[in-house]
């Protein structure tokens, strides 16, 4: 079973230029350009470029349904048939030139009607060399709408409560290449609405085009043969091995290659129309593969995560378990007050009495544990922090199961990070039986711990009972937060800016989707008042000069810029 | 443009003919009211004005002949609304059915601000199952905000029936006539 994201991150970052290939010349709609005569495919093999791809090379989108680059090619819809013509061949098999000496083309006609254009599927035939594509041509333009009229022939139209309208191929072709009327006068074919076709997926059979991308990623891609065709003719309808039977961890992303609203997500049917969405780039926080997201939200409500392409990471697929893993974020328990001492208090004050603490401690008597899911540059500031105040720092590990195309062993979504700052201990957690003895032997009067519940990491209710000051910043509440001197509100990834580096040490950055909730504020803006406080040094205020006094100070790091971060992150030794 | 004004002449500036001549039309309206009985006033707002087939005033929802909701929550009219007027939360996946079979979809709450509303019409002209119709009631009063944002209850009861094509309830139909599938209610 071969793997496209594993294939693909052996290759340096998108757009870098392919070794140098064979070029040959042909012309796209009478303009000439030079296409690489192979192209990576679907598994990041060269193959023979094909029409559709020197198309797209000469900036002019051929209309496809079943293509999908990351896939192998079906060529079943037909939307991609273009007309084309090849140099036509003398019986000396010299070209035919014609009387300007530019060689005469043949354009493909059908056997037994010269009269009449013959397309063929621009997803599927490889280019020639002096071929001519017309892509824009009447006759292809007529190919495409008699397309699009036979593949709306059973289509139920029923635009009005289909969970895909507004980002439906079939609306869009519909307007950019379709006829408004169809020829059609019989009955339509119906077909089974709503099939449960697995715990996360409906299917409703009378909208879908029969394109088969659900199936070829699901055999092709996760290597979980469930899902087929059944029936004939007309009756041809997607079907799951048995019925709800289509569970693996990736079958939501089945919703995202269908090109129409036959596969919807059971978590977002219904919820809300794709139109009224805020997209905001952003990461998947579930595991340290750090998969490209992209946030669905409205009205500071989030509704869907979305994979983003990028063939660094994640080629343009997550897993369903880091795509679901949003709710927690609008959960009505979220800590939304600072409290002191169990009072609900302000920002200054609290950040005032936790400076002044923190700046008569003694050196030693300080313990910090960060979590490997804070950003780069807030366990930068705890490190800072950490220095100045001589004290010991860990995170807490998360190991789990591992997969064979996305999903990590590692739980933390920086681990690397965390390692990089100098949070984590060389192995991470071996700090926290340190601290939890500091603690014990009253060594460690204070404790500072960020967006980690310690008791169940060795630090229990006992041990956080005898220290002076326990300053514990989180998002949900839980024991580490209830026995809390100071607690500070955070904010979950999607509510505030910041870098993260993968697994793999792909450091990218992530984007403001949605307001925090209450009184609670980005980690990095309370640590920067607070590094300010008691080390005396001023930092950056804004995200990316921070970002970039980080990339200066810590090695690892070095050279990056936050703004050549780009939307898909840059890669650092691990 | 500057357009330069004419003096007045001296019979102009007399300003009595123009006084006479407007007494002359409360004259006649006097006569008419008095007399004829032909009062141009109404006695507002005891006495209203039918308006005419076809005029723009609230909108509101309507159901079909078999008395069920039309509306599906497409939202599209919640989109449209220039003033932000409409508000619609969808079903989700709550185990929320429409009222009329095969239809999939129908508004948890739909509520309008008729004091956003601007009566512009485009809810109307962009619904796809001829859900919501601009009606005739232009006079719109409440004592307070919350009284003014009409929910899908107070929608449906004031918007009355409209018979129109029942798609869903025709695609059913043919649905279960193709005896190879069965169609689920």
């Amino acid at each position: 079973m071969s793997s496209p994201a594993i294939t693909t991150e052996a290759k340096p970052a998108a757009p870098a230029p392919p070794p140098p290939v064979d070029k040959i010349k042909i012309k796209v709609d009478g303009r000439e350009i030079e296409v690489p005569k192979a192209m990576p495919n679907w598994e990041g093999k060269l193959e023979p470029t094909t029409m559709l791809q020197a198309c797209a090379l000469a900036g002019i989108d051929v209309p496809h349904y079943c293509y999908h680059p990351k896939l192998p090619v079906a060529g079943n819809c037909r939307m991609c048939l273009v007309e084309f013509g090849t140099p036509m061949m003398g019986p000396d098999r010299k070209p035919v030139v014609n009387e300007d000496g530019s060689p005469k083309i043949a354009k493909q006609v059908l056997p037994y009607e010269p009269g009449t254009p013959r397309g063929a599927i621009g997803c599927a035939t490889p280019i020639s060399p002096g071929m001519e594509i017309y892509p824009s041509s009447p006759a292809t333009k007529q190919m495409r709408e008699a397309v699009l009229e036979s593949l709306l022939i059973n289509h139920p139209l029923d635009c009005s409560i289909c969970d895909q309208a507004g980002e439906c191929k079939l609306q869009e072709y519909s307007v950019e290449h379709g006829q408004a009327q169809s020829h059609f006068v019989e009955m339509k074919v119906h077909k089974p609405k709503a099939v449960d076709l697995g715990p996360r997926i409906v299917l409703d059979d009378e909208r879908c085009i029969l394109c088969t991308r659900c199936i070829r990623f699901t055999k092709d891609i996760v290597g979980d043969d469930a899902l087929g065709i059944v029936n004939r003719g007309s009756y041809n309808t997607i079907a799951a091995w048995k019925e709800g039977a289509f569970d693996n961890n990736y079958t939501l992303n089945t919703v995202d290659l269908c090109p129409v609203g036959a596969l919807t997500s059971k978590d977002f049917r219904f919820q809300m129309r794709v139109w009224f969405m805020k997209e905001t780039k952003s990461l998947c926080t579930s595991c340290g593969t750090g998969c490209n997201t992209i946030v669905g939200s409205r009205e500071e409500k989030i509704y869907r995560y979305e994979p983003r392409q990028n063939d660094a990471v994640n080629s343009t697929w997550m897993c369903d378990s880091g795509r679901l893993n949003y709710k927690w974020i609008g959960r009505e328990d979220r800590l939304k007050d600072v409290l002191v001492r169990g009072q609900k208090s302000t920002w200054a004050a609290a950040l005032k009495e936790i400076s002044e603490k923190l700046t008569k401690a003694v050196a030693g008597s300080v313990g910090i544990v960060g979590s490997a899911r804070q950003t780069n540059e807030e366990l930068y500031l705890l490190a800072k922090l950490a220095k100045k105040l001589g004290a010991v720092t860990d995170s807490v590990p998360r190991v789990g199961q591992a997969d064979k195309l996305l999903v990590s062993a590692d739980k933390n979504p920086n681990t690397n990070g965390a390692r990089f700052t100098g949070i984590a201990a060389a192995e991470m957690g071996s700090n926290l039986k340190k601290i939890a003895d500091g603690i014990r032997s009253g060594a460690i009067k204070t404790l500072v711990v960020c967006g980690e519940d310690v008791t169940k990491h060795g630090i229990g209710a006992d041990l956080l009972a005898k220290l002076e000051t326990l300053i514990v910043s989180d998002i949900l509440p839980n024991d580490t937060t209830a026995a809390a001197h100071v607690l500070l509100p955070g904010c979950a990834h999607v509510e505030k800016r910041g870098s993260l580096t993968n697994v793999k040490g792909r450091v990218q950055k992530f984007i403001k989707a949605v307001e925090p909730k209450g009184d609670a504020r980005p980690e990095w803006e309370f640590l920067h008042e607070l590094v300010h406080n008691v080390t005396g040094q001023n930092g950056f205020s804004t995200i990316e000069g921070l970002f970039n006094q980080m990339t200066a100070e810590v090695p690892a790091f070095a050279g990056l810029k936050w703004a050549e971060l780009g939307d898909t992150g840059k890669s650092v030794s691990i | 443009m500057i357009v330069k004004r004419a003096n007045l002449t001296l019979w102009e500036r007399l300003f009595l003919p123009t006084l006479l001549g407007g007494l002359q039309v409360t004259g006649k309206h006097f006569i008419r009211t008095v007399f004829g009985g032909k009062a141009v006033t109404m006695q507002y707002p005891e006495q209203k004005w039918v308006v005419p087939e076809g005029y723009r005033g609230a909108p509101y929802l309507v159901r079909d002949q078999a008395g069920d909701t039309k509306c599906v929550s497409c939202q599209l009219c919640e989109f449209v609304c220039p003033p932000k007027a409409i508000k619609i939360i969808p079903p989700g996946d709550s185990s929320l059915k429409a009222d009329r079979a095969n239809a999939e979809k129908t508004p948890k709450e739909f509520e309008i601000n008729m004091l956003r509303c601007i009566f512009c019409g485009f809810c109307q002209e962009v619904c796809p199952e001829e859900a919501i119709f601009l009606q005739r009631d232009y006079s719109l009063t409440g004592e307070t905000r919350d009284e003014m944002i009409y929910n899908k209850e107070k929608l449906l009861a004031l918007g009355g029936t409209h018979a129109g094509v029942q798609k869903w309830k025709q695609k059913l139909e043919e649905a279960k006539g193709q005896e190879t599938f069965p169609v689920k209610d």
